[in-house]
């Protein structure tokens, strides 16, 4: 009927010898320009288990709450005298030792119940409550940058809540589809010219489609090659400042152990990868990796853990004042639990990302939070983080 | 666009140009609640429930038995299989990027071979279904019917990510879905949730009641990984009935979880819970497994269940089933689909209230949605799906089969894979989740393919028969400027009338 769809387009490189000369070259301080600061959001779909991530081995209750769960951490590297970091990540681990990774734990959102889709909406919204905001918080944040630091992107297909609102932001993917013909590509353009929703995206299509060239190749299919991709759309002088990219896969609700590990190992190469693709930008970069909440503090009938409430987040990049984990501990003792079961937030989501991102812009706290999360009236930005 | 137009695209899974437009356009409709064949000749050659179990069990059976032979524990799968991670026919595009699989511990030749083919079984049955759903789709004369049955598919949502759900996640449509789809809502809930491939999906079949007869043996022996999963019950009650924020809490979510304990698979569940039980039968079958249900009265949602085996838990279904949030949320949804991403508030009453006084009954909630003025305004309400997409064109193009393998590998490329929306509410029904850059492009780059294979027809004599008195004077004019008849086909199949319904 018509033909198999799967050949054509090169594919990604990011070679090892780049970042063999990128691990020897020393840090040099660049002058730096106000287009050279790199945002990138990864978002956790599915809840990731931030005490599976970073396990407070330091805390009493910690090897007894977690059971089976807490084993990963037999022998792992400390962070500090509290906290330790999953082995599946050697990349971060190596980052936290170059103060360039930062954790933050016992984090929520407001939202506090234990829908996923509604706290990703909350998470992506901005909002107090699933559904009050209609745009992301990414989208209103390019509102408050310089025209030059305002060009955002998906690493996706289409584009996800965080990014959507009223300021035009690009999504790309590599395909593996044959490449139309430039004839009809132009035919289309005019075809759409009348449409202002059709207009608007292919403009967006045809922009995006200029700055990645021939990389839409072949592979992408996996975590590091979507760093890497990442990366090669924000390096150009005229690439996105802004990226976010999702990872799904975090709802381990049986045999966590295993595909948490899994998971780490991927997002540990999805951020080797943006660091060796962003090269010397990597020194103004920041990257936060965030979940709409986390799991319970015990394992539960099938060796994985349940939708819960305060999970961890991370900064990571040259930007970052990294080699900390930032938290007040709760606690896992029955009686420090939320409802009896989950972690006790202590430090808020947006918060944190609100000091994260003011920082990272050199925005105002107050003025950088009310334009990301409106209905946290009075919430103070953290401080610090930068 | 015109009524017929609408009937066609909106309602329907867009016109073929060898079938006559409908002159009675609302009769053409209703006429396909008798004509409706849920098991026509494509399904009917898919690979079932019992196919996939049965290989799936031979596999276990054979794990466990090179297990035993290398000396590991005997009787227990590699752990490795239980999520291992698909990987399609067609690499291609992701929405989520595809993070590593799970590290597989050091495993034999053999055990790794066994591990392979029931990999490429699992694909292969994957594809064959999600060939005959699109043949089916491509050639069928109840269109609308068909619609609806993709639409309750996603409605309850399985997702080909685990190795025991890949193979059987159309079969739930075939075996669950297709059977009810003109019948009542409460009957397609409770076969959806006894079905191998959801009761797999949401954990459902590892879950042990902690107090059950297993659950106490087991725990007497200090083993923790036998207990409890809420994964089922509490999306049955967000995304399946009720919906989310309705009321419930999670003492009712964790009560649910309680009575339904039991609730799982022949011969192809995992874990000391599915094996211990006894769980006897014929693989893939729903059995009630008594050692594994929670003893006792349950509460849910203040009404209380008494215990009773496997009729406690089918009691609270059958209430959540005729509960007026779950008439609101099936009402809300419907609407969404057929008159816009934000459903009218007065067509959701109407269907609300034809679902509660019909008792949940389909075609009453069908009729007051063809009733129903909001469905038939002629702007475009809706920017279809990659499937709905796909389905159209090649329907517009008379194609009459298509290729299993060229089928998934498309979809996957398009950013909707059949199946495997990766998450339990299944794909978003609103623009804003289609309407992406990239994702047009994509439609226009496989539209060339498409064009490209098509012979002898002329897209300004198809347009107006696609589209009957909907053709747009642009549209016309860019496909008659066209430099060849393929390049007018490719530029039909991406106008603004095709992306939208």
């Amino acid at each position: 009927m018509y033909p198999p769809v799967f050949d054509r387009r090169s594919f990604i490189g990011a070679g090892a010898a780049g970042a063999l000369t990128l691990a020897l070259a020393p840090r040099m301080a660049f002058a730096k320009a106000d287009t050279d600061r790199r945002f990138i959001f990864v978002i956790q779909r599915g809840a990731a288990d931030g005490m599976g991530i970073v396990a407070p081995v330091g805390d009493p209750a910690f090897a007894a709450a977690r059971g089976m769960l807490a084993e990963d951490f037999v022998g792992a590297a400390r962070l500090d005298g509290m906290f330790a970091l999953h082995p599946a990540m050697p990349t971060l681990r190596a980052l936290y030792g170059q103060k360039q990774a930062l954790f933050a734990h016992a984090v929520a959102s407001p939202y506090r119940d234990r829908s996923h889709f509604d706290g990703q909406n909350v998470l992506e919204s901005g909002g107090t409550s699933a559904y009050q905001e209609k745009d992301g918080w990414l989208n209103r944040l390019l509102g408050v940058l310089p025209p030059t630091q305002a060009k955002a992107i998906a690493v996706s297909a289409t584009v996800p809540l965080a990014l959507r609102g009223k300021h035009d932001v690009s999504s790309y993917a590599p395909s593996n589809l044959p490449r139309a013909s430039d004839d009809l590509l132009q035919r289309v353009a005019m075809l759409y010219q009348g449409d202002s929703q059709l207009h608007a995206l292919w403009s967006e299509a045809m922009n995006t489609r200029a700055l990645t060239g021939d990389l839409a190749a072949g592979g992408g299919a996996n975590a590091a090659a979507t760093g890497a991709l990442a990366a090669k759309l924000m390096v150009p002088a005229n690439g996105a400042r802004i990226a976010m990219i999702e990872t799904g896969g975090w709802d381990t609700h049986t045999g966590q152990r295993q595909r948490l590990g899994a998971q780490l190992k991927g997002l540990d190469a999805m951020i080797g990868a943006l660091q060796t693709g962003l090269g010397p930008l990597w020194s103004d970069t920041m990257v936060l990796v965030a979940t709409e909440f986390g799991r319970t503090v015990a394992v539960n009938g099938t060796g994985g853990t349940d939708h819960g409430t305060g999970s961890s987040a991370m900064l990571l990049g040259g930007a970052v004042r990294g080699g900390r984990v930032l938290a007040d501990w709760p606690g896992l003792s029955q009686a420090a639990l939320f409802e009896g079961r989950d972690l006790r937030p202590t430090m808020q989501l947006d918060a944190f990302i609100g000091g994260a991102v003011a920082g990272h812009f050199r925005v105002e706290p107050a003025r950088a939070m009310a334009a990301l999360f409106p209905a946290s009236r009075g919430t103070k930005a953290v401080s610090g983080l930068v | 666009m015109s009524k017929a137009s609408i009937a066609l695209n909106r309602f329907g899974l867009g016109a073929r140009a060898d079938q006559p437009v409908p002159s009675d356009p609302v009769g053409w409709l209703t006429g396909q609640f008798a004509k409706y064949d849920p098991k026509p000749d494509a399904i009917a050659n898919a690979p079932t429930s019992a196919g996939v179990s049965a290989e799936l069990a031979d596999y276990f059976r054979q794990q466990r038995a090179l297990r035993a032979e290398a000396g590991g524990r005997p009787g227990r799968p590699a752990r490795a299989m239980t999520d291992a991670p698909m990987q399609m026919a067609a690499p291609g595009m992701q929405t989520a990027p595809a993070m590593a699989g799970p590290t597989a511990p050091v495993q034999s030749d053999a055990i790794k071979q066994a591990r392979q083919f029931a990999q490429r079984s699992g694909r292969n049955d994957y594809a064959g279904a999600v060939g005959a759903r699109a043949t089916n789709a491509l050639i069928t004369d109840t269109p609308f019917v068909e619609r609806l049955v993709h639409f309750w598919a996603n409605h309850f949502a399985v997702s080909a990510d685990k190795l025991q759900v890949i193979g059987l996640s159309g079969t739930m449509e075939f075996e669950a879905i297709r059977p009810h789809v003109l019948g009542r809502f409460r009957d397609m809930l409770s076969a959806v949730e006894r079905h191998p491939a959801m009761l797999l999906y949401l954990d459902q079949a590892v879950s042990v009641g902690p107090n059950s007869p297993l659950g106490s043996r087991i725990a007497l022996r200090g083993n923790r990984k036998v207990g409890l999963n809420e994964n089922l019950a509490r999306e049955i009650l967000e995304l399946h009935t009720l919906g989310v924020r309705t009321g419930y809490s999670q003492g009712d979510v964790t009560e649910f979880a309680r009575a339904m304990t039991g609730w799982t698979v022949a011969g192809i569940g995992q874990g000391p819970g599915a094996r211990a039980a006894g769980t006897d039968g014929v693989p893939g079958d729903f059995v009630f497994a008594a050692p594994l249900h929670e003893p006792g009265d349950r509460m849910v949602m203040g009404r209380s269940y008494p215990a009773g085996g496997v009729k406690q838990a089918q009691a609270v279904l059958d209430d959540v089933a005729a509960a007026p949030a779950t008439a609101t949320h099936i009402a809300t949804k419907l609407a969404r689909h057929f008159a816009g991403d934000t459903p009218p508030p007065a067509m959701v009453a109407r269907l609300q209230a034809a679902f509660l006084t019909s008792g949940g009954d389909l075609p009453t909630v069908y009729r007051a949605l063809i009733a129903s003025p909001e469905a038939w305004v002629e702007q475009p309400l809706k920017f279809k799906t990659p499937w709905e997409w796909t389905i159209s064109a090649l329907r517009g193009l008379n194609v009459k089969t298509a290729d299993p393998l060229v089928m998934t590998g498309l979809m996957t490329q398009l950013g909707q894979p059949v199946w495997r929306p990766g998450q339990p509410v299944g794909y978003d029904d609103i623009a804003e989740s289609w309407a992406g850059p990239d994702a047009v492009l994509r439609r226009v780059e496989a539209a060339e393919r498409f064009a490209a294979r098509a012979t002898n027809v002329d897209a300004r004599a198809l347009a107006p028969k696609l589209f009957p008195g909907a053709v747009s004077p642009a549209t016309a004019t860019a496909i008659a400027n066209c430099e060849s008849p393929a390049q007018g086909l490719a530029l039909l199949l991406v106008a603004p009338e095709f992306l939208r319904r």
